[in-house]
């Protein structure tokens, strides 16, 4: 059950790095970290998931909470680096036609 | 009062036997005055204080520092003393809310009760499992003046109370629909400008709805993001995917559902299930929806009811009777 969040924020772009699991024990953890960064205006903000074993449903909870807001704060929002699995979890929750799942990790986190 | 006098005078008894002879039976009688002053609430520095006058009125001479040291331990237990009663506070207030949730767990389970219909033709099998009290799963079957048969199921993202509260909101949304717009299409739409307007902007719902109408065999059906249950095709004997593009509920205010169909033909199964199924964890990883379709085979034989309910106790034992997630499956199977 452990999670580790690296953030780099320069100028409202933000670069994210999840590691570990994503479930109800963490998913608090990831929405405090993150939802004040979302809230910048324009923030340009990416997370990298590569490196996330499991996530759960509350886990996509918080990375639509996170979407909303970034967009209501005119900003761009995209998620990198997803597994098989996770892109499916996207997939079939139709969250992939409105968040960017599918652009390359490269300039967006080291 | 009296009852402490009472137990003042039996810790005085006890030690004068375990100092006479130091044996097990006067060690034995300790243990259970030890149980006695927790029953009659006596703090650990009252026994030392039992104690201390005790060894005073025993013997004449004792050494000063003893007495002292009585003095001294008596102050520290008194911590002790302070910390255990706040814990015993806390383990009554915990049996309360335990309690209170249960009641809840308890209405909630008759707010959201269905009765599975009975219609010629088709067999209903339904089982959901709570991970903890209340359940975050709901599912739903409703019959119109048709006889056609409609089926919901849906999960709440995020589970426990907030969630379950959250689904009793959905069940009253679905009562006040009206009666001749059970397509699942607009059934889909309705429910997501409600859930849309009501709430919390974190949590959300994934939910499948679909119409079988027995005079044609045809099952209409859409979702909202929901994880896809399977179609069993009789003839070929074949498994496939019962995949239907659309959002969550609640996310997007002017969502627009697409409506799939499918014949059912005789000896034909629609599986339906909440996520909870697939994110069985097992010790070698998730449960992958090729093994569930075995396990469905292995019980085809059964009822549909016996197919759920076999499934269910097979799933469980090999996550080691641990369920992480709600846990909901149905089966719709047709037997002419």
């Amino acid at each position: 059950m452990n999670i580790t969040i690296d953030v780099q924020d320069i100028e409202s772009k933000a670069a994210v790095k999840v590691k570990g699991e994503i479930d109800a024990y963490t998913a608090p953890k990831l929405r405090e970290t993150l939802f004040p960064l979302s809230e910048q205006e324009n923030v340009q903000m990416v997370v990298d998931l590569s490196d996330v074993s499991y996530m759960d449903s509350t886990g996509l909870g918080v990375f639509v909470g996170l979407f909303k807001s970034v967009r209501a704060h005119n900003g761009e929002f995209r998620l990198v680096g997803l597994t098989e699995r996770l892109r499916r979890l996207f997939d079939i929750t139709g969250l992939a036609d409105i968040i960017d799942i599918n652009s390359n990790a490269e300039g967006g986190v080291k | 009062m009296e009852a402490r006098e009472n137990l003042e005078e039996k810790y005085r008894e006890a030690l004068s036997n375990y100092l006479k002879d130091q044996s097990e039976q006067a060690l034995y009688q300790g243990q259970k005055y030890s149980r006695k002053t927790i029953e009659h609430k006596i703090s650990p520095e009252e026994i030392i204080s039992f104690h201390k006058s005790t060894l005073m009125d025993t013997y004449d001479n004792l050494p000063p520092e003893v007495l002292h040291s009585l003095d001294f331990l008596l102050e520290v237990m008194m911590g002790y003393g302070i910390a255990y009663r706040e814990h015993q506070n806390l383990k009554h207030l915990q049996q309360e809310l335990k309690s209170e949730i249960e009641i809840a767990a308890n209405v909630q389970h008759t707010l959201l009760g269905t009765d599975i219909p009975e219609v010629g033709g088709l067999e209903i099998g339904a089982v959901s499992v709570p991970a903890k009290h209340m359940n975050g799963d709901y599912y739903h079957f409703v019959q119109d003046e048709n006889q056609c048969v409609g089926v919901a199921i849906a999960d709440v993202i995020g589970k426990g109370i907030p969630a379950a509260l959250c689904m009793s909101m959905i069940k009253y949304a679905m009562d006040s629909l009206p009666e001749h717009r059970h397509f699942p299409k607009s059934v889909l739409e309705s429910l997501n400008r409600v859930v849309e307007r009501n709430v919390d902007p974190s949590m959300f719902i994934t939910m499948f709805y679909g119409l079988f109408d027995p005079s044609t065999s045809i099952f209409t059906y859409a979702s909202a993001g929901h994880e896809p249950g399977f179609y069993y095709n009789a003839a070929t004997k074949e498994f496939t995917d019962l995949t239907a593009k659309g959002l969550l509920l609640g996310v997007e205010k002017k969502t627009q559902y697409e409506q799939y169909e499918k014949h059912i033909g005789s000896g034909d199964m629609i599986v339906l299930m909440s996520d909870g199924v697939t994110e069985c964890r097992t010790s070698e990883g998730f449960i992958e929806r090729k093994t569930l379709i075995e396990y469905i085979e292995k019980n085809m034989h059964l009822s549909a009811q016996e197919m759920v309910n076999n499934i269910y106790k097979q799933l469980e034992k090999l996550q080691h009777f641990q369920l992480r997630d709600d846990f909901t499956l149905i089966i719709l199977k047709r037997n002419v």
